[in-house]
């Protein structure tokens, strides 16, 4: 029998985690104890309920963590909470890597980077940063600008704290929409945060949150004076198939779920607004 | 090339039906559309268009793909594909030319990378007899994707007269299914069919959209065509019904759904439609809010983006059915002359 891309692996819970009032962690894998599939930073994969439904997730995890998986899912609709409800143990499904990834290997090596982003549009982020992070060398000055609604809303806030604040050689920036108590930090919406710091327009630059977050940082870039075609973002579709089939994530000649999700500013512009 | 007379086709029939399945136009409660043949049923060949187009032959209106059971936390997955082990082989016998070069449009996406087993073991257990057109009628248009209704391909090509059915074989396939039938061919045929031929192609083209200029829909008009003004006036009147969607031929959407049994849980999938506003819609929001904009989706992935990932191939083979059944008579050969330019005037 010929191998069939729709039919999943069966994954087990190992970790939940609970990053903010509605997005958790959940970490996966095979029912051998090992690690579902090898993927790159930006890729997706599907992620099943039997009998409720399937959807896409970037693996938030970075490829370079050889025992697991992990994706960060925000409560948002008939799936996810499902999900949410899920404990240590309980079996899900899990197809793919699916998607085009960050071009890691082929563009960014040896660049400075700028990653930007903006509430749970920190899950696909999570996976370059730390790749970037663990062949350190390779890459040139690593900047990151963070913001949520609240304090509470960063996710991943304690490996941010722990690990990525800790490092010497990468810039952390966190800000939050409104003042709160306990926060000291900057607070102020992610695009203005973004022109204030005056950051290096030499760097290449990766943008993930919010379609409104994108277009004003992304505004904001451009008058810093940062090259389109050096900055990447995500897109987001309903997806079915995973692989350019089913129809539904098509924006005009590309497929999100094949030629996305990750794409070049000046890719995007190529393509009729519908996403 | 062999003819078979019209009054032993019924033995062609059982002939074939003794080592594979038929399936064939069959009418039913006053229409006709591929069904599975049997003694007694009302075949009929002079049908120019079937209701629906053989595609779910490959591409099932709905099918199910894997069986999962739940007991506790954990989870079985059972690919039920071994089902096609036991599957006889098909014949699908009488498709049109245009229904033949739609079979190959959606080869292009269900065989492309990766490969979608699904269809695949159907299409490998299929035998293609095709059925030349005789009487094209003036919602075809097939000559304006190049489609020759006179000379389909496929694994058997055939040609239907007053007293004849001509046949060619084409392929392996199509020899293995000629050897089968022998006995019931004789030779023949070479000048009725040239002559029928020379008659059919002088109709279509006199057909009224036989001219269709599709020039103007190329990958580099892309943004231009999908920015035009004129998709509001043309879409307004579409109810969202779907139903072009179900009749046409190259439509590849689907969906995929679960349900629960007394069994465990079935994925299955089926078909969709982009003239659907859930087709799109997401828990954070909908990336197509109009009936415009599906509208406007729906051809243009057919006449640009299609083309534009498949070396301009359409995916529109001019078969007419859309013109036939939109209840609010909107179809993809108005979009041609509304968009296509001054040569579609």
């Amino acid at each position: 029998m010929i191998e069939e891309t729709l039919i999943p692996k069966v994954g087990v819970i190992t970790d939940v985690r609970k990053d903010t009032p509605d997005v958790k962690t959940f970490r996966v894998v095979g029912t051998d104890g090992k690690k579902l599939f090898q993927h790159m930073p930006g890729q997706c994969a599907m992620v099943s309920v039997p009998g409720v439904g399937e959807c896409m997730f970037s693996i938030t995890s970075s490829p370079t963590n050889e025992e697991y998986m992990e994706f960060s899912i925000k409560k948002c609709g008939c799936v996810t909470e499902v999900i949410h409800a899920m404990e240590v143990g309980q079996q899900i499904t899990v197809r793919g890597p699916y998607g085009k990834n960050f071009p890691v290997e082929e563009d960014f090596k040896g660049k400075d980077l700028l990653f930007i982003a903006g509430g749970i549009g920190l899950a696909p982020l999570r996976s370059v940063i730390n790749y970037v992070r663990h062949y350190r060398d390779h890459y040139g000055k690593v900047v990151i600008v963070y913001g949520a609604r609240s304090k509470d809303d960063l996710v991943d806030i304690e490996e941010i704290q722990t690990e990525w604040m800790n490092e010497p050689n990468i810039e952390v920036y966190l800000t939050i929409d409104r003042p709160q108590e306990g926060w000291d930090g900057h607070v102020g919406f992610v695009p203005a945060y973004v022109k204030e710091l005056g950051l290096d327009p030499n760097m290449t630059a990766v943008l993930c949150g919010p379609p409104i977050m994108i277009k004003f940082t992304l505004a904001g870039l451009l008058e810093l004076g940062f090259e389109k075609s050096r900055v990447y973002t995500t897109l987001e579709l309903r997806m079915k198939c995973g692989v350019g089939k089913c129809g539904r994530c098509n924006v005009g000649d590309k497929f999100v779920c094949k030629d996305g999700p990750v794409f070049r500013m000046t890719e995007l512009d190529e393509l009729p607004d519908e996403y | 090339m062999y003819r078979i007379s019209k009054e032993k086709l019924n033995d062609l029939y059982a002939k074939i039906n003794e080592t594979s399945g038929l399936y064939i136009p069959v009418k039913r409660a006053g229409e006709v559309n591929y069904a599975v043949w049997g003694e007694g049923k009302e075949v009929s060949l002079e049908t120019l268009k079937t209701v629906k187009s053989p595609k779910s032959m490959f591409f099932p209106q709905t099918e199910n793909m894997m069986k999962f059971k739940t007991d506790g936390k954990n989870i079985e997955v059972i690919d039920v594909r071994e089902q096609f082990d036991e599957r006889r082989p098909f014949v699908l016998f009488g498709v049109k030319a245009c229904d033949y070069k739609a079979i190959e449009v959606l080869d292009k996406v269900f065989l492309g990378d990766p490969v979608d087993s699904y269809y695949k073991m159907r299409r490998e257990t299929t035998t293609i007899v095709t059925l030349a057109c005789s009487r094209p009628e003036e919602s075809c248009f097939c000559k304006v994707f190049d489609v020759d209704a006179t000379a389909p391909q496929g694994d058997v090509t055939t040609w239907l007269d007053a007293e004849y059915l001509y046949w060619q074989a084409n392929t392996e396939k199509g020899e293995a299914l000629t050897a089968l039938v022998q006995e019931l061919l004789e030779e023949g045929g070479e000048t009725e069919v040239a002559t029928q031929q020379a008659q059919t192609k002088a109709v279509i083209e006199r057909l009224p959209f036989s001219n269709l200029d599709l020039s103007r829909f190329t990958p580099e008009n892309l943004n231009a065509l999908f920015n035009e003004k004129e998709w509001e006036e043309m879409s307004e009147a579409c109810l969202g019904c779907g139903t072009c969607t179900f009749v046409c031929p190259t439509c590849q959407c689907f969906d995929i759904r679960d349900f629960k049994t007394n069994e465990g849980v079935i994925r299955y999938r089926c078909w969709d439609s982009c003239m659907y506003s859930d087709f799109t819609l997401m828990a954070h929001g909908n990336s197509r809010t109009t009936q415009m904009q599906r509208f406007r989706q729906r051809f243009m992935h057919k006449l640009v983006y299609y083309p534009s990932q498949y070396d301009g191939t359409y995916s529109c083979v001019g078969c007419g059915r859309c013109v036939n059944k939109c209840p609010q008579n909107l179809n993809i050969v108005k979009v041609i002359k509304t968009l296509g330019g001054k040569n579609n005037d």
